[in-house]
C-alpha cells in the first residue's frame, strides 16, 4: 500500500516538473471528459425540456383523458358523474386528477359585460399540466374552501380588465342575473398571440357559486337553472395522472366504471403515452460519439507527448535504475504519471462540465424554462473519469515499455 | 554430540566477508572474435577499504564498474556483494541489492536538472527502504556532511562543478550504502574542485565508508589506500 502511495506521490512530483506536458495532456483529455459529461447532461436537459413542453400540452405521462358524449339528442347529463369521479380516485389510489369543464360565463369588463370562456378545473391540473403562472399563483386546496370564488386568468383577460398586474388584488364580477365577485389570484401566459380572454375557476366553486349555465344564479340561491339552447348538455372531461405500467389496465377499468354511471353516453379513455425514445437514444449516441472522438484525440496527443518526454528522460530513468528502481517500478511510475495526469484532467473536465451546465441559458437554448431540472449526470461524469483513466493507462503503456527497455549502462554513459 | 554441545560450543567467528568479491569473474562480449573486456579476475574489497582502480581508456574500467555496480553480469565466475552471490540473481534481486548496498557517483554527476538539490538526494531514499518520515532528515544530514546545507533548495544547474559532485556524493551516501562506487569522479572538475571532492572522500573513508574509485588519473588513484591497475582487461594489484 505504501509502495502504491509512494508511486503516486512520485508520479505527481514528476508531473509538477513537466508542467507544460501536464497542461497539454490536460487540455485534450479534459475537453473529452467535458464533452462526455456535458453533452450527456445537456441531452437530459433537452429531453426534460421536450417532455415538459409536451406535458404542458397533454399532461404528465401517463395522463388518462376521460371524455363522454351524449348518444341521443335529449340525453340528460349523468347525475352520478362527479360522485363516481371521487370514487374512482379513491378506488385506484390516484393522487393527481382534475375535471375539466369548458363553459361560458358573463364577465363584467370596464367597457361592458360579455360572455367569456371559463374552464372549471381542479387544483391538481396545475401539477398534471405543469402550469406555471407568469404572475400570482395557481389554485391551492385552500381555494376550494374559500367563501368566494378565485380565478386564474390569462394575460388577455387581465388586459381586457384594464390591468397589467395583480398588485391591486383585482376582483371581477361573474354572472348576469346574480353576479358573484371573484378574486383574481394568478395570471397565465397567453397560448398564442391575440388570444381571447380565458378564466380558470375551481370546478366545485364554479358549481357552488356560478352554476353550469354561467349565470351566477347559484350564488343567489334562488331561481331555476335556465338551459342554454346553444350549449348542448355535457359532462366534464377527466384528467387522471396514473403510473405508466398500469395505465392500460386502469384505462379499461375506469372506462367501465364511468360508463356504468352514464347510460346513454359514450365514454372514451385515451392516454398520452407516446413513445418518444427515438430522440433520446439518438442524442445520447451523438453525445457518446463526440466524447469518444475527443478522447481519442486527447489520448493520441498524450501518447505523443509521453513518448517524447520518455526519450528526454532516458538518462534519468537510468539513474533511477542504478539507485535500485526495479523495471516494474519504472514501468508503473511512467504509466502512473500518465494516469495521474488524465485523472487530474478528468476532474478538471467534470468541474468544467458542471460549470457549463449550471450556467446554461436554459430559456434561450430550449425555448422555455425547465421546471424539474434533471440532476447532474453523475454516471456520465463517472464514465468520463473511467474513460480518462483508461486513456491515461493506454497512453502510458507505450512510453512505459520504452522506459523499461532502457539499458542502464547506456543511459548513464557520459 | 548433542544439541546442548552445539549450543555450548564457542561461535566460530572468521574474518568478515568482503564487501565486494570477484571470484574468477570475467566479461566477454560476443563478436568475431569475441572481445575479452575483463579477463578472469579475483578481487576482494573489505569493509572500510579505500580502493582505486586506475587504467587508461579502453582498459576495461567501465566494464569492471558495471559488474561491481550490478549493472552487468559476468559471463563467467562469480561476484559476491556483501557475501551474497549475484551471478545468478534476477533483475529484481539485483535492483534491491543496488538500492541497499551501493551508492554511485558518476563523472557527469547525473543530477536531475529540474529538481532541487534536496530532491535529487531524496531520490536515492525512494528505493532503498528508508522510512518516509526519515527521508528528509537523512537527506539534509547528507547534504550537511558534504558541506551543501546552503544549497538545499537550489537546482543543480546553478551550482559549480564541485558543488554538483558533492551533491551527487550526498545522494550516493544518503541511504548508507555498504560501498561507494565512483566512476571518474573528478573527470569533469577543475583542480580545486577535484581536491575538495577527494578531501570529501578522505573524510567519508575516515568515517568508515568503503570506497572504490575508478579513474584514469594517477593522482586521484594515489589518494586511495589500495590501488589496482587495469590494462587490456587484466587486473593487477599495485603494491
Amino acid at each position: 500500500m505504501t509502495g502504491v502511495v509512494g508511486a503516486i506521490v512520485e508520479a505527481w512530483g514528476e508531473l509538477r516538473i513537466h508542467k507544460l506536458r501536464v497542461l497539454l495532456a490536460l487540455i485534450g483529455v479534459a475537453c473529452a471528459v467535458t464533452a462526455i459529461t456535458g453533452v450527456t447532461a445537456l441531452v437530459s436537459m433537452l429531453n426534460q425540456s421536450f417532455k415538459e413542453q409536451t406535458e404542458r400540452q397533454s399532461g404528465r405521462v401517463v395522463t388518462l383523458n376521460v371524455n363522454a358524449w351524449s348518444m341521443g339528442e335529449n340525453a340528460t347529463p349523468p347525475t352520478g358523474w362527479d360522485a363516481e369521479f371521487d370514487r374512482v380516485l379513491e378506488r385506484y389510489d390516484i393522487t393527481y386528477a382534475s375535471r375539466n369543464e369548458w363553459t361560458q360565463a358573463v364577465v363584467r369588463y370596464p367597457d361592458g359585460t360579455r360572455a367569456t370562456q371559463v374552464q372549471a378545473v381542479d387544483a391538481d391540473l396545475g401539477t398534471i399540466n405543469r402550469i406555471v403562472p407568469v404572475q400570482g399563483r395557481w389554485f391551492t386546496d385552500a381555494d376550494e374552501e374559500a367563501m368566494a370564488p378565485t380565478l386564474v386568468v390569462n394575460e388577455a383577460f387581465l388586459e381586457a380588465q384594464g390591468l397589467s398586474d395583480l398588485s391591486s388584488h383585482p376582483t371581477v364580477q361573474l354572472g348576469d342575473r346574480a353576479p358573484v365577485t371573484a378574486a383574481v389570484v394568478g395570471v397565465l401566459h397567453d397560448d398564442w398571440v391575440d388570444a381571447e380572454p380565458v378564466a380558470y375557476v375551481l370546478y366545485d366553486q364554479f358549481h357552488r357559486w356560478i352554476g353550469p349555465d354561467g349565470s351566477g344564479m347559484q350564488s343567489g340561491g334562488s331561481g331555476p337553472v335556465v338551459p342554454n339552447p346553444m350549449m348542448p348538455p355535457q359532462v366534464p372531461s377527466m384528467y387522471l395522472w396514473v403510473p405508466t405500467e398500469q395505465s392500460t389496465d386502469l384505462g379499461d377499468q375506469i372506462k367501465r366504471d364511468m360508463q356504468a354511471v352514464a347510460p346513454g353516453w359514450e365514454v372514451d379513455v385515451q392516454d398520452n403515452n407516446y413513445n418518444t425514445g427515438g430522440l433520446d437514444r439518438a442524442t445520447k449516441w451523438v453525445g457518446i460519439g463526440v466524447g469518444a472522438f475527443a478522447l481519442l484525440l486527447g489520448g493520441l496527443g498524450l501518447v505523443n507527448i509521453a513518448l517524447v518526454t520518455v526519450r528526454y528522460r532516458i538518462r534519468e530513468i537510468g539513474i533511477r535504475r542504478s539507485f535500485g528502481a526495479t523495471s516494474g517500478r519504472v514501468f508503473f511510475g511512467v504509466m502512473l504519471e500518465s494516469v495521474v495526469a488524465t485523472v487530474v484532467a478528468g476532474l478538471v473536465g467534470v468541474v468544467l462540465a458542471v460549470a457549463i451546465i449550471k450556467n446554461v441559458p436554459v430559456e434561450r437554448m430550449f425555448g422555455s424554462g425547465i421546471q424539474d431540472m434533471p440532476p447532474f449526470p453523475v454516471s456520465a461524469a463517472l464514465v468520463g473519469m473511467a474513460a480518462a483513466v483508461a486513456v491515461g493507462a493506454l497512453a502510458g503503456l507505450i512510453p512505459a515499455i520504452v522506459a523499461v527497455r532502457v539499458k542502464v549502462i547506456d543511459a548513464i554513459r557520459y | 554430540m548433542t544439541v546442548l554441545d552445539l549450543l555450548d560450543a564457542p561461535e566460530q567467528l572468521g574474518p568478515p566477508a568482503p564487501v565486494l568479491e570477484l571470484r574468477g569473474a570475467a566479461r566477454q562480449f560476443p563478436g568475431d572474435p569475441p572481445v575479452h573486456a575483463l579477463h578472469p579476475a579475483d578481487l576482494a574489497v573489505a569493509t572500510g577499504d579505500y580502493l582505486s582502480v586506475v587504467g587508461p581508456s579502453g582498459s576495461g574500467k567501465s566494464t569492471l564498474l558495471n559488474l561491481l555496480g550490478l549493472l552487468d553480469k559476468p559471463t563467467e565466475g562469480e561476484y559476491l556483494l556483501d557475501g551474497i552471490p549475484t551471478a545468478g540473481a534476477g533483475e529484481r534481486e539485483r535492483a534491491a541489492l543496488r538500492a541497499g548496498h551501493i551508492g554511485f557517483v558518476f563523472q557527469a554527476f547525473h543530477l536531475m536538472p529540474h529538481r532541487t538539490v534536496l530532491e535529487n538526494v531524496l531520490l536515492a531514499t525512494l528505493y532503498s527502504g528508508v522510512p518516509r518520515s526519515e527521508r528528509r532528515d537523512r537527506a539534509l544530514a547528507a547534504l550537511d556532511r558534504v558541506g551543501l546545507s546552503h544549497r538545499v533548495d537550489f537546482v543543480p544547474t546553478v551550482l559549480s562543478g564541485g558543488e554538483r559532485q558533492r551533491a551527487a556524493v550526498a545522494r550516493a551516501v544518503v541511504a548508507q550504502p555498504r560501498v561507494l562506487l565512483a566512476d571518474e569522479p573528478t573527470g569533469n572538475l577543475d583542480s580545486e574542485s577535484s581536491a575538495s571532492v577527494l578531501d570529501l572522500f578522505d573524510e567519508l573513508h575516515a568515517g568508515g565508508l568503503t570506497l572504490l574509485v575508478i579513474t584514469h588519473d594517477d593522482e586521484v588513484s594515489a589518494r586511495a589506500q589500495r590501488r589496482v591497475r587495469i590494462a587490456d582487461g587484466y587486473l593487477r594489484e599495485i603494491p
